[in-house]
């Protein structure tokens, strides 16, 4: 770990004023970023704490909920209204890490969550455009079990850990944002780029910007919503593969829909195309089963990691046949 | 009834419970004809009762001091820089951004390092600790990727960290042999353990194979395994004087006291290795690099130094398990009797360590096959060395046998356990001897019943609960019985009749100390609260290797022995006024605190009483069993029947274990309740052997990909169901107390009683271990 400073952001505008600074990092609840310092990934030299910044889960006027970035995950996760309304969310908090973790963990953090590749982490004995553009990926011919099979680049095959970031993609939330230049808003399926030859650049955040809360607007049929993650071991084991869903059905018919794919790639992955195929659709396995195909059409297999194709569509078919 | 009558009946039953209690002297030796230890008739006493373990306080209180936790004045804290290429030669080491970082005291290279011995490998003497004879920080040559290259001495843990990570070297880097394939290509060479080659065989077995009826013959694969104790290695030493003080987390304290002066060339008595808790061995915490740099940079420094591996630091010095790829094929008549059995394989190693997976180990005394042929192969490879893991050979190769007899079982349309009992041989069927202790039979017989085996279904894929397909599987395992030869023991008595027994053994968290306190205090007759066990300590009596499961002998045969010695000076110290007085020491026993005489347990003097009269305030005796000769004479192995039943998720493919039991047959059971843990331990680990645990190593550059707990999956909570043990706690007459030791047993058999489990419920037939979801979509 590289010597760092350390302080604690007074309110928005104190971090930003400070966040903007060369080598200044913002530290939530840590359970990655210090990981990161201690593997001499992440180098910075001052920490700005926001973990004493809004972290209220309050409603919005049109009836969605507005989650302060300092959220922690747990709270997020037993906050009632967020059982009831978004349960695909409470089930994928609960889904990821450990109780330990997301006791700690901030819901701004978890957004910013980077890749747990093997050779991203590697940092002394492995190649990684992540950590050093340019210089090569081992992990392309290398172990790639839980590599992408969607939107991944000759630069990058990582993808991103995230369970609650899976279930955000498929809810529509929107990531507030505060930088020197002022607020702006963004899509979350905005928020997380492809790898494409950048792969350093996993965000839209510009240097020294702030996230200040997710907002996730209203969404009736998300009642009915699951999340499904399917992993190696039982617990504390990041997605191979896992689905967030919230489907509605009118008179047998799939009505409005939302699904996003975990463990695929290099951001929370919204399966648009497998929304589009069920819009309308009788909701039986056979138009679940054509949306599972559509949306991983354009899947390609890395070295060992060919079976995530297969084993999205099941996933995606017996989540939404939960659902129906 | 009459009072008179009463009071004869009381003094009656009071003699016959003196009778009860009093034990004799075990024998000195197991040999034909000889006496089983009295201890085992002891049916009420300490020895079998479910003692909780007496360092539990200390341990749950937190105040149990572990190898990271000792300090020394003026200590500094170290940090390993580790090679990233897999051979070749260091051009160049920049340490003057590191030496110029705060808080730095010492940057150890190849350039300043003390001139050091070489380490003595395993078995090159019986005090050898070194996992390789790799020379260590003594040249610029690199032998593998991970290989310490730097120490970095601070003030501060954080600082040495940060500093390690500015030290840049360059590296002339030579073609390394990595691919287990390419290296198989190269060609192979006949392996051997502790001396001979791994190879058996009888008969034609492949000639035989080919007329059998009925035959199955396939190839097994087995990955690589590391050693994740849950602490970390770690030492702290001090050179005080001429003295190298090691506070160490080991499971060979003398070994490594000997091996450690050989490297530095001082006299073995200048080496002082104390271990008193671990947390956790499994053949992991033997001697490795970080002993011996962490001693060098403390001679550099002139200081003394704690060094405490990361997580990452132990994959990268620490070996693990090798990789393995093995044959079975089975020959048998429509009746199920097995006329060929072979079993071979290649594994990889390297060129300067004597550690051949020996998966052929469990086969040797398996089965009563008519032919048999076994043959372990190596290659070498530019790796880290690799090494003993709990039950090295028999984990990895019951899951490869015990598959194999289960292919066997559905092609001849037999149940599993009926097929495994026609082939249950009557003595060992390659030495010919006979078994010390065999009843596997029984095992499978009362784990049958407890289990429910009887509802299992015998077609595959036949049973399912919603997503999940249900299955049954069993599985036997084995390990040997072991007793090394250097044990030794020492007894001091107080004249207050209080016990210390003194040997250089160890706890890691077994259960030792207390299940050796209980059988000492039986064997002197003493209560438990009388006894003080001692170990840990370089200084103390015995070259007692924690490993092979043979602690539980050694330690148990050693304190025979002193109890010898201890009898023969309390009778001569007794002296003629004694009650004691012109009895041999064969015709006396321990009870109450003191001896009495063996067939008139009334003539009776305590050990204080002894003490007293002749005015000593302690006697003190040592000594030495004989040789290990009992397993000379008789084929001694552990055994266990392995039930499994498994949940595999028709649509993902995640299979779960939902129930295990373990019905086990190893001798005497000491201690039921951390023999308990022991058991379930060992299956936990099989779990993980069976589902998760691999080692991910880049054959490209021989790199280790997932060195952390994080990445290289370990069964957590949830995946562990209810593990139900039974034992048949039949002893063993020809061990000390009728035990064998059981630290390994549990992880033998449990990955093919999974694999098996998995195939009832699904139909698939997995060969190649972890079993993860993908090859059971």
């Amino acid at each position: 770990m590289t010597p760092f400073g350390y302080s604690r952001a007074q309110d928005v505008a104190d971090a930003v004023r400070r966040g903007g600074e060369a080598g200044t990092m913002y530290l939530g609840g840590g359970t990655n970023l210090v990981d990161l310092m201690r593997e001499t990934i992440e180098r910075p030299t001052m920490l700005v704490d926001v973990t004493g910044l809004s972290r209220d889960i309050t409603e919005t006027p049109d009836g969605g909920l507005r989650i302060g970035a300092a959220a922690r995950n747990t709270a997020l996760a037993e906050d009632r209204r967020v059982r009831t309304r978004y349960p695909v969310l409470t089930r994928a908090i609960v889904a990821g890490a450990s109780a330990q973790i997301r006791n700690m963990a901030t819901v701004g953090g978890n957004l910013l969550q980077r890749t747990r590749c093997g050779y991203f982490y590697d940092d002394d004995g492995s190649r990684c455009n992540k950590r050093a553009p340019g210089q090569g990926c081992d992990a392309i011919e290398g172990f790639n079990r839980n590599h992408a099979i969607l939107g991944a680049s000759s630069a990058c095959v990582a993808v991103h850990p995230s369970d609650m970031c899976v279930a955000l993609a498929a809810l529509d939330a929107v990531v507030h944002l505060e930088s020197s230049a002022g607020p702006r808003v963004l899509r979350f399926t905005d928020f997380h780029r492809l790898p494409g030859d950048h792969p350093q650049i996993e965000t839209m955040l510009q240097p020294g910007e702030l996230i200040t809360a997710i907002e996730l607007p209203p969404l009736p049929f998300a009642r009915r919503s699951t999340y499904r993650k399917v992993r190696d071991r039982s617990s504390y084991a990041f997605a191979l593969v896992s689905v967030a869903a919230a489907i509605e059905i009118e008179n047998g018919r799939v009505g409005a829909v939302r699904i996003a794919l975990g463990g695929v790639a290099h951001k929370p992955w919204r399966a648009s195309k497998a929304e589009a195929a069920l819009r309308g659709q009788p909701a039986n396995a056979a138009s679940f089963a054509a949306a599972a195909e559509a949306e991983l059409a354009d899947a390609r297999p890395l070295k060992d990691n060919g079976f995530k194709i297969a084993l999205a569509k099941r996933a995606i078919v017996a989540v939404l046949e939960t659902l129906a | 009834m009459s009072i008179v009558e009463d009071a004869r009946q009381l003094a009656q039953g009071a003699m016959q419970g003196a009778m009860a209690k009093a034990v004799a002297l075990a024998p000195d030796s197991w040999v034909p004809g000889g006496k089983p230890d009295p201890l085992i008739a002891r049916q009420h006493g300490h020895v079998g009762k479910p003692v909780s373990r007496l360092d539990g306080p200390l341990k749950v209180s937190g105040t149990a001091r572990f190898a990271a936790e000792f300090s020394f004045d003026n200590m500094v804290y170290g940090a390993l820089v580790y090679s990233t290429i897999a051979k070749g030669r260091i051009v160049e080491i920049d340490t003057g951004e590191a030496e110029a970082a705060p808080g730095v005291v010492t940057v150890m290279t190849h350039r300043n390092a003390p001139r050091l011995n070489p380490p003595p490998v395993f078995l090159s003497n019986p005090k050898a600790a070194g996992g390789d004879t790799l020379p260590v920080m003594q040249d610029d040559r690199i032998h593998w990727n991970g290989e310490p290259v730097a120490v970095v001495l601070a003030q501060t843990q954080e600082q040495a960290d940060h500093a390690a990570s500015l030290i840049r070297v360059r590296y002339a880097e030579e073609t390394a042999l990595l691919g287990f394939e390419e290296a198989k290509a190269r060609g192979t060479r006949q392996g051997l353990f502790m001396g001979p080659p791994l190879h058996n065989e009888i008969g034609e077995a492949e000639a035989a194979l080919a007329a059998a009826p009925v035959k199955v013959d396939a190839t097994y694969r087995t990955p690589r395994h590391n050693h994740n104790a849950i602490e970390l290695h770690a030492v702290t030493v001090a050179w005080q004087g001429e003295t190298l003080r090691v506070h160490d987390a080991s499971q060979l304290v003398a070994h490594t006291a000997w091996s450690m002066a050989q490297i530095f060339g001082i006299d073995a008595a200048q080496v002082v290795i104390t271990s008193p808790f671990v947390g956790g061995g499994f053949g992991g915490k033997c001697m490795w690099q970080h002993h011996i740099l962490a001693a060098a940079a403390a001679k550099v420094a002139g200081r003394p130094v704690r060094l405490v591996l990361s997580r990452e630091g132990v994959y990268r010095i620490v070996g693990g398990r090798s990789l393995t790829e093995q044959r079975v094929a089975l020959g048998a008549s429509p009746d199920g009797k097995l006329k060929a059995l072979i079993h071979t394989g290649t594994t990889a190693k390297t060129a300067d360590n004597v550690m051949p997976e020996p998966f052929i180990m469990p086969t040797r005394s398996a089965y009563a096959a008519e032919t048999m042929l076994l043959d372990v192969q190596t290659v070498e490879l530019d790796m880290l060395a690799n090494t003993f893991m709990r039950a090295p050979g028999e984990a990895v190769g019951t899951f490869a046998l015990e598959s194999a007899i289960d292919e066997l079982a559905e092609a001849l349309a037999i149940d599993p356990i009926e097929l495994r009992m026609r082939n249950d041989p009557e003595k060992d069927p390659i030495s010919g001897l006979p078994f010390s202790s065999h009843n596997l039979a029984e095992a499978y017989r009362a784990g049958a019943e407890r289990f429910g085996w009887g509802a299992r279904a015998a077609r595959p894929g036949a049973v399912r609960d919603g997503e999940w397909l249900v299955g049954m599987g069993c599985a036997t395992g084995t390990y040997p019985y072991y007793r090394m030869p250097g044990g030794a023991a020492r007894i001091t008595l107080r004249s207050d009749g209080h016990a210390t027994i003194d040997i250089a053994a160890h706890e890691m968290g077994m259960g030792t100390a207390t299940a050796q306190t209980q059988v000492a205090a039986d064997r002197l007759g003493l209560e438990l609260d009388a006894i003080t066990f001692n170990y840990g300590d370089s200084t103390l009596p015995g070259v007692v290797l924690a490993g092979g499961s043979q602690q539980t002998a050694s330690i148990g045969a050693s304190v025979i022995a002193a109890h010898h010695a201890l009898v023969k000076e309390l009778l001569k110290t007794a002296g003629n006024d004694s009650p004691l007085a012109g009895l041999e020491p064969d015709q006396v026993a321990s009870r109450d605190g003191g001896l009495c005489k063996l067939d008139d347990p009334a003539r009776y003097e305590s050990y204080a009483s002894i003490l007293r009269r002749a005015q000593r305030d302690t006697i003190c005796v040592e000594a030495s069993p004989p040789q290990p000769l009992e397993t000379m004479h008789w084929s001694m192995h552990s055994h266990c029947a392995m039930f499994c039943e498994v949940r595999v998720n028709a649509v993902t493919g995640e299979p779960r274990v939902s129930r295990f039991l373990g019905s086990f047959d190893c001798g005497r059971i000491l201690n039921p309740k951390t023999a308990s843990s022991q058991f379930r331990g060992g299956i936990i680990m099989g779990l993980g052997l069976a589902l998760m645990e691999e080692t991910l190593f880049d054959e490209r550059n021989g790199r280790i990909m997932n060195p952390s707990l994080a990445d290289y999956h370990v069964p957590v909570h949830m995946d562990v169901p209810d593990i139900d043990v039974i034992w048949t706690d039949i002893a063993d007459p020809h061990t000390p107390m009728g035990a064998h030791g059981i630290g390994e047993i549990g992880i033998t058999g449990t990955g093919a009683a999974i694999a098996n489990a998995i195939y009832n419920a699904t139909g698939k037939r997995v060969r190649d271990l972890p079993i993860t979801l993908d090859k059971l979509l």
